[in-house]
């Protein structure tokens, strides 16, 4: 077994690099399908052609499915575990704002460098509670906020620049400039080892997203107001707080027991009874969304409810 | 010490390492070692060991998707049997289905070199369970290896197809969910070809009737002392001498941890933990003031340390549920005094988003499970993508036991007579040929009142969309014959069969309802290809007419990931929107939708 895996490298400028060098930890969160892999494995390679020893761990299974997605990147003369332990990491990388705060205490607390795209996926679990003007679960806490928590930090709409290049499948390529910026390799070995990752056809994009994430990071450093442009624009879920009374008669001697409001009910609230006429089952599920009563056949069903002013569209 | 060096036949090293997953270099120490035949059935962590042996060449070994694990056992030990290495690759509940012939063929034995690798889940990162391997493999009397890294589980296939011939024996190779996808360097070697042997024509060793088995349990045992002595002399037990104030014996990933956490102590390494190198664990023990055994899940050293009469410390601190990690280790050290208590990370005051996987944009099973919740069906349920229905908004599951369980449990569930909901077993195409076909023909033979709902999205989905006998295309992606689940249906006697579109919600909707109404077995498939694999399905999106919008939540039971809220309201409530970039076209939402609201975007 080996007791000691170091990396050759070809250039001994870099072995002396990686001799002396204390391990590095990268980690890179978001949803499925965001390209969090390929950013790790463009860490990895660069690292490992500067003669450091790199471990890249993931986990798969759930990762296309929207789920949660992490890669963990260390490298250093010697690495041993293949993960990053809570308050180690040197960068963060959030491709999705709440994925960032998720992980935000994986940071070094006095030194870690938080990247992070303000976009929102907010999955269908959040939107639950569908109560008159109930909110979303979505993270609640800004760009704003979070920049002024972490010691250094970066929060832009990648998504949105990547948009405006024509691709906003290279919105991890803006990160990654940006990502660039806090790591000694030089530019163009950046966009040789990325070149390598890209889908064909989209190399002269993903290019200019790296040039314009690293371009951005400078430009913020020297403009702290540039730097907050996104975080600022960035806007918290909506709360619009309320009650509303919500009753819902049924006209027993209409009803013919045809299942459709059963049935159709995005709440599930309705059953039929032993005599084969809609009850209301559950009447604190009702949210009063009148689908029974618009699509009762038979007119049975009335939905009375009292809206709040701030309803009023 | 090295492997390598320690190996009988010393290779060529590539000067250079090449990044790879555990899997990866699992595959190619197999291939290095001249395997001839490997097969698995797809699970993660372990599903990328096969799919890695198509980057080389078919001359070189045949690596084919079985049916199921035991199947998988099964070809390799029929090759290994005839003389060339074999090996077969499954995660750890896969092993269960494959234990009957484990069971069996450590009492045969091997012939040529017979390797099982088995990727346990530490930490359920996709699985029902995290059971521990060691234990199955000491229950069979099964010499298993734990490799720490890329490189270990590289050297560890290779010397796991020596140890296998020269003593005899089935070898398990361990691995886990964290060492199965982490990439770390590798040196890696050119293929040693090993010439095949005869067929083993020895029907006192290989038919295990009682008259022979009655013969080879004791052989066995004393396999099981032969190989203890090998441990004992070979660098896979690995003694690092450092401080003695206290002591390590660690075995597989946990000893990257180890090294993270305590480098300055003495740690020994496990890189075989059955048979146990008990002569090393005695001297050790006896080296360090306090002897603390650090492994993952269930105390396997530890109860075989204490067995010798050791004195040790393990699960008093270490946790047994769960994945280790350098912190985890760091509170186990902490709280057996050993450490100071690392301070807790800074409180910042966030909570976590819930997240949990969803079914894809345009998922076939999607329509499948609001109907069965809209006739207001039991449900068992089977292992795959599917699962994801047990949570809102789409829950409609109500049991997911293991692969192939929802027919059989459906038969049970109607015979047990408690229930007034019509009982519905859904299984997907890949499930439902690794072991759903017996369980059908036992409900047929035994006039069992359920329908069934075979899933056919046409690929094994969950793990990443690997092909099998229903896809008709095999592991390198060559036509072969393709199952038709109808034709199966039919030939066990099923008499009420239908097929029908999962797209089609309205025929699904009286296709189930009628299914349901059938007194026996009815069978539903609901026939619609995967929209990730085998290729990426992205039809004309569609897009929400705002001012129709009533904001009545159907669309959002589909738990689409396509579809959100916008800020806009319609009496209190919120109205949709469609994301164009992800939304395939399916049109579900537009067909359940009762304002008519949700329209193609160009039209």
């Amino acid at each position: 077994m080996r007791t000691e895996t170091t990396v050759d490298a070809p250039a001994a400028a870099s072995k002396a690099e990686a001799a002396l060098s204390p391990t590095r930890n990268v980690l890179i969160v978001g949803v499925g399908g965001q390209g969090v892999i390929m950013i790790s494995k463009v860490m990895a390679l660069i690292s490992q052609r500067h003669g450091f020893e790199v471990k890249q761990s993931e986990v798969h299974g759930m990762a296309k499915r929207g789920g949660i997605v992490f890669s963990h990147v260390r490298f250093g003369s010697k690495v041993w575990s293949p993960t990053i332990a809570k308050g180690d990491a040197d960068v963060l990388i959030a491709l999705e704002w709440a994925e960032g705060l998720r992980w935000l205490d994986y940071l070094k607390p006095e030194t870690g460098v938080f990247i992070s795209d303000t976009r929102k996926i907010v999955p269908p679990f959040a939107c639950r509670n569908r109560q008159f003007g109930a909110e979303s679960t979505y993270a609640k806490e800004t760009p704003r906020e979070i920049l002024a928590r972490v010691s250094n930090g970066y929060a832009l709409d990648a998504t949105g620049m990547a948009e405006t290049l024509g691709n906003t499948r290279a919105a991890n390529t803006i990160l990654l400039g940006m990502l660039s910026t806090t790591l000694d390799y030089g530019e163009e070995e950046w966009l040789s080892v990325i070149e390598m990752f890209v889908p064909k056809g989209t190399e002269v994009i993903n290019r200019q997203a790296f040039l314009d994430g690293r371009a951005w990071v400078e430009r913020a450093r020297h403009d702290p107001a540039f730097g907050l442009a996104d975080a600022e624009a960035y806007e918290p879920p909506v709360l619009k707080p309320g009650e509303l009374e919500v009753s819902l008669d049924i006209e027993a001697a209409w009803c013919k027991g045809c299942d459709i409001c059963v049935k159709v009910c995005p709440e599930r609230c309705l059953k039929l009874d032993d005599k084969n006429i809609a009850t209301l089952k559950d009447p604190a599920a009702c949210t009063g969304c009148r689908v029974c009563e618009w699509l009762c056949p038979d007119f049975a069903i009335r939905v009375t409810r009292t809206p709040m002013p701030q309803a009023a569209e | 010490m090295n492997i390598r060096e320690a190996a009988r036949k010393p290779t060529p090293v590539e000067e250079l390492p090449r990044p790879m997953m555990g899997n990866e270099a699992i595959a190619r120490g197999a291939w290095e070692a001249g395997v001839k035949v490997a097969a698995a059935y797809p699970g993660t962590p372990s599903t990328e060991i096969l799919e890695a042996f198509t980057e080389y060449s078919a001359d070189d070994v045949t690596a084919q998707w079985a049916v199921n694990e035991k199947v998988s056992l099964d070809v390799a030990i029929g090759a290994a049997l005839s003389g060339v290495r074999a090996m077969a690759s499954m995660k750890h509940v896969g092993l269960n289905v494959a234990a009957d012939a484990l069971m069996s063929q450590t009492y045969i034995g091997a012939h040529a070199g017979l390797v099982i690798v088995v990727a346990d889940d530490p930490g359920i990162h996709s699985s029902q369970n995290e059971q521990d391997t060691r234990i199955l493999a000491g229950f069979a009397n099964c010499p298993v290896l734990e490799p720490s890294d890329a490189q270990e589980a590289h050297d560890l296939v290779k010397l796991a197809f020596d140890i296998s011939e020269e003593f005899d024996t089935p070898v398990i190779v361990r691995s886990t969910t964290r060492l199965s996808h982490t990439r770390s360097p590798v040196y890696v070697s050119p293929r040693q070809e090993v010439p095949a042997k005869a067929f083993v024509n020895d029907s006192q060793k290989t038919v295990a009737i009682p008259l022979n088995a009655r013969r080879a349990h004791p052989k066995l045992i004393v396999r099981e002392e032969k190989l203890r002595a090998y441990f004992e002399a070979s660098p896979l037990t690995r003694w690092e001498k450092g401080e003695t104030r206290y002591g390590i014996i660690t075995h597989g990933t946990p000893y990257l941890y180890v090294k993270e956490v305590a480098p300055e102590v003495s740690v020994l390494k496990l890189g075989a933990s059955y048979p146990l190198a008990e002569s090393v664990v005695r001297d050790f023990a006896a080296s360090v003031d306090r002897l603390i055994i650090v492994e993952e899940l269930e105390p396997v050293i530890e109860n075989a340390v204490k067995a010798m009469g050791i004195q040790c410390e393990g699960k008093a601190f270490v946790p047994r549920c769960g994945e280790l990690s350098p912190e985890i280790l760091r509170e186990s050290l902490a709280r057996a005094g050993l450490m100071d208590t690392p301070p807790a990370p800074p409180d910042l005051g966030i909570m976590p988003l819930v997240r949990p996987p969803v079914l894809c944009a345009g998922c076939p099973h999607t329509s499948s499970y609001m109907a069965l919740r809209a006739i207001d069906a039991q449900v068992a349920g089977d292992i795959g993508c599917y699962t994801l229905a047990a949570v809102e908004p789409l829950r409609s599951i109500d049991t997911t036991v293991c692969m192939g369980a929802s027919i059989a449990n459906a038969v049970g569930m109607a015979l047990a007579g408690t229930s007034e909901r019509p009982i519905v077993a859904t299984i997907g195409d890949s499930t439902f040929i690794h072991s759903g076909i017996p369980p059908l023909i036992d409900a047929v033979y035994n006039k069992a009142d359920i329908t069934v709902m075979i899933l056919d999205n046409k690929i094994t989905a969950m793990t990443g969309g690997q092909d099998h006998p229903g896809t008709g295309r095999t592991l390198r992606g060559e036509e072969t014959h393709q199952i038709d689940y109808m034709e199966i249906c039919r030939a066990v006697g099923v008499e009420w069969l239908k097929k029908v579109d999962p797209y089609d919600v309205g025929t699904l909707y009286r296709t189930l309802r009628e299914a349901t109404e059938y007194k026996g077995v009815s069978v539903v498939v609901g026939e619609r290809p995967c929209v990730l694999d085998p290729v990426r399905i992205k039809g004309e999106p569609l897009s929400v007419n705002v001012d129709n919008c009533v904001a009545c939540q159907s669309c959002m039971n589909l738990g689409c990931p396509s579809i959100t809220w916008t800020d806009q309201f319609h009496e209190g409530h919120r109205k949709v929107k469609i994301d164009t970039a992800t939304c395939i076209g399916c049109t579900l939402c537009a067909q359940i939708c009762p304002s008519d609201c949700i329209q193609p975007v160009n039209a």
